[in-house]
């Protein structure tokens, strides 16, 4: 880092910035500062605050308090004024039209900057955007989008954000950029970058590939729990120091008497992946699924589930239960009253000769709103009638009452109250006490805790098994970021 | 009141208004002559009615539109299986239940294997069994046997016997449809297939039942129209493309699906055909009829469908 930077006016920023989504805070007084000819690196684990800081910082979202500064000025903040200092922003999940052409969406990116020739102007400005960035691309800039992979994708994206259109970028935010680029490409970009911040441009860098970072940002802010932790030159960080910083130093342990299973268990079943670890669930075991969100915890599941789950003919007794995080598309019932969306998954065990027994339903029903605590006077009251946690207690309660001896959770507990969630967990290892296996995917931590053994997927793949007390929010935190020496590996 | 509430109310509501009006241009000589009329007719769309409201829970985009085309090739090979004799009435019938099992089966295969949209899927289906029938048929007009031409027209107690029949399947589809596990099943699939998949429903072998059970009720229903016509035709299906689907949704069952009921399919099938009567009675030719008809449906729909907001904000 250039020693007199800090004395240049800042580019933007934010101070104290506060933020809340209902019961959970995003931001918790966060003060950031973005000075021209710097790459800032942005890291934390799930939940740390580096998305809503993000949509802060390019104006889509607006703290409840604090403030954003822009070139000096604290007017008006949104995505127009955003794009009008020169800021772009490219996520993980992509964002071009799939049904145009790289030409079209460079067009569409950069608008108002096009005369009445603009296929031809469009065409040569993603050529030259390209160009730029990955020299040798070899991506046709009139193919339509839908036909590129996913790594071309992501470099069409990455160049028309540091194109050169009408006003060029001064501030570029890279969510991830390297996450489907091979290692070639990625080394093209991190150089570009380089150079871009030597001309005194400002990139803000979010990676989970930890060696990327800093070999890449002059200065790196770490994240946790929606406050700056730490904030210091890159060059004063190792690895291993920012693991550390990103986890806590000292919290509480509490881990409530685990099975203590030892040695080798016959496995109720395994799942096993093109790549990394195959993931193996014992019976009365209760396996968590961890790592960064989106590198392949639901796609596991949803995979285990559809190879389990009946098809064509139900049996009496299901194999699996599948509790959804998504409840909203793959959980709930709309239409059905609470008690029938608590019993669909058990309608063979209620049934004589076909018929539901509606009075054995009833009870079976009655005993699981008194087990879970389901807030609700009457059953018979429509499914939406319940708050979001006392809907997802609604389906937490359907896959134990299936009776099935392996549940899968795909991070249930989302936006579920703190008391709830002690309610839930002690509900899991009951269960599990009693036999029952359980494959939990969670975002949190200290939820990972609570299991007798621990994959943390990076990528698609498991890449970490940790067992008893090797699990520690350390050794996820190590595992969630690769380093140059676990890159080699993988 | 709680029967305004039902979601089937405005059909009953309107088959009693519009049967009021049409004995009343008569003076009532024609109550029962009317009413036994609607009664044998309405049946008729009551059996497709049915299967094609089970095909219609399993949510957006599932129908059947070979529904014609299965009836017609029903009738025209069960009665040539027949060919006049009592001897073969229960070999006509079963190949008449077989024709519909197989076009269910087709129909769900087609969805299935080449993934196209049931809507597609059906009619493409129906183009294949129309022409089967017309390729076996050659306008050949054969005559059902006596017995079951007979027992087609005849009645008992005064009810139309094949009033009865229908009434026996729709007290089997209501209990199909709100006590058995199936009818579950199928109602959860019409909510969310995904949620359903996820809570365990086998959601192919539900999906495919449903289609199954709506083509063998099309089969039953080309067979016995085809007797009670005394003869198969090849243009014998063609009405009741519209008459099951509309039954369906003016009995007020979701066109969306997973929220379906059964008493309203008689409702709304006998309200169409005392609609047609009551402007035939007052005098309408061919082509205003048809458009009040229209103008009537639509009018008992959206009637339905107010009442269906109205109660979902109180």
């Amino acid at each position: 880092m250039i020693p007199h930077m800090r004395d240049m006016s800042p580019l933007l920023s934010v101070s104290d910035a506060r933020l809340r989504f209902g019961e959970v805070t995003a931001l918790d007084g966060v003060s950031l500062a973005l000075h021209p000819g710097e790459c800032l690196g942005l890291v934390g684990h799930n939940g740390a605050g580096k998305s809503t800081l993000v949509n802060v910082l390019n104006g889509s979202l607006s703290p409840h308090a604090g403030r954003v500064i822009a070139d000096g000025h604290a007017g008006r903040w949104d995505v127009t004024t955003a794009r009008a200092l020169g800021l772009r922003c490219v996520f993980q999940e992509l964002s071009l039209c799939p049904n145009l052409t790289v030409a079209e969406n460079a067009r569409i990116l950069h608008r108002g900057h096009f005369g009445p020739r603009w296929r031809a102007e469009a065409r040569r400005l993603a050529r030259e955007a390209l160009d730029a960035v990955f020299p040798g691309h070899g991506i046709d800039v009139q193919a339509q989008v839908a036909s590129l992979a996913l790594a071309q994708r992501q470099m069409v994206e990455i160049a028309l954000a540091f194109a050169e259109a009408g006003r060029p970028a001064r501030l570029v935010i890279l969510d991830e950029p390297t996450s489907s680029l091979d290692a070639g490409v990625a080394g093209q970009l991190l150089a570009h970058i380089r150079r871009f911040v030597a001309g005194g441009g400002t990139v803000v860098l979010i990676s989970h590939i930890l060696s990327e970072v800093l070999a890449t940002a002059t200065r790196i802010v770490v994240m946790k729990d929606g406050r700056v932790v730490a904030d210091r030159p890159a060059d004063s960080f190792t690895q291993a120091g920012l693991v550390a910083a990103m986890g806590s130093t000292a919290r509480e342990r509490r881990r409530p008497g685990r099975n203590g299973l030892s040695g080798p268990v016959t496995p109720l079943v395994v799942q096993e992946m093109a790549r990394g670890l195959p993931v193996r669930v014992a019976a009365g075991e209760v396996v968590g699924l961890s790592g960064l969100a989106g590198h392949g915890q639901t796609e596991m599941l949803r995979a285990l589930h559809d190879r389990l789950a009946p098809g064509w003919i139900a049996g009496r007794r299901p194999k699996v239960a599948y509790v959804a995080g998504d409840r909203r598309h793959d959980g709930i019932l709309p239409l059905w009253s609470i008690r029938r969306n608590l019993t669909i998954s058990a309608l063979a065990s209620l049934a004589r000769r076909g018929l539901v027994d509606e009075r054995a339903e009833a009870a079976i029903a009655e005993h699981w709103r008194a087990r879970i605590g389901i807030r609700s006077p009457d059953l018979g009251l429509p499914i939406l009638s319940l708050s979001g946690g006392n809907q997802q207690k609604v389906l937490f309660a359907r896959a134990l009452l299936a009776e099935a001896p392996l549940v899968l959770m795909d991070d249930p507990l989302r936006g579920v109250d703190v008391g709830t969630k002690q309610e839930i967990y002690d509900i899991i290892r009951a269960e599990a006490a009693a036999g029952r296996a359980f494959v939990w995917y969670s975002t949190e931590i200290e939820e990972m805790e609570l299991c007798d053994r621990v994959y943390v997927f990076r990528e698609g793949a498991a890449v970490a098994e940790l067992t008893g007390d090797r699990i520690s929010e350390a050794a996820i935190l190590a595992a969630s970021f690769a380093g140059p020496d676990t890159e080699a590996a993988a | 009141m709680t029967v305004l509430r039902k979601p089937w109310a405005w059909a009953w509501i309107a088959t009693i208004v519009v049967y009021a009006i049409t004995i009343a241009a008569t003076a009532g000589a024609s109550a029962a002559g009317l009413a036994q009329a609607a009664f044998t007719f309405a049946a008729f769309g009551v059996i497709v009615g049915l299967g094609q409201m089970f095909v219609i829970t399993l949510g957006p985009g599932n129908v059947d539109l070979s529904i014609p085309a299965t009836m017609t090739l029903a009738g025209t090979l069960s009665l040539k299986l027949m060919n006049g004799a009592d001897a073969m009435v229960l070999p006509g019938l079963t190949l008449a239940l077989a024709i519909g099992t197989g076009v269910g089966l087709l129909n769900y295969g087609l969805i299935k294997v080449l993934r196209i949209p049931p809507i597609i899927a059906t009619l493409a289906l129906s183009f294949i069994v129309q022409s089967a029938a017309i390729w076996t048929n050659r306008g050949l007009r054969i005559k059902p046997p006596e017995s079951l031409a007979a027992f087609s027209t005849g009645t008992l107690l005064g009810i139309p016997n094949l009033a009865i029949i229908a009434g026996l399947l729709t007290v089997v589809a209501w209990v199909l449809l709100e006590r058995s596990i199936w009818g579950r099943r199928v109602t959860a699939i019409g909510q969310s297939l995904p949620a359903a998949r996820r809570a365990g429903v086998a959601v192919d072998g539900v999906r495919l039942s449903a289609y199954v059970l709506c083509a063998m009720l099309a089969g039953l229903c080309g067979f016995l129209l085809a007797c009670f016509s005394g003869g198969a035709a090849l243009n014998m299906g063609a009405e009741y493309l519209l008459i099951s689907i509309a039954v369906v949704v003016i009995g007020g069952s979701s066109v969306a699906g997973g929220n379906s009921n059964v008493p309203g399919i008689w409702g709304a099938a006998l309200f169409l055909f005392l609609v047609v009567s009551m402007l035939n009675t007052y005098g309408f030719g061919a082509g205003p009829r048809m458009i009040l008809t229209g103008i009537i449906i639509i009018a008992v729909i959206l009637a339905a469908s107010l009442r269906g907001r109205g109660t979902e904000g109180g």
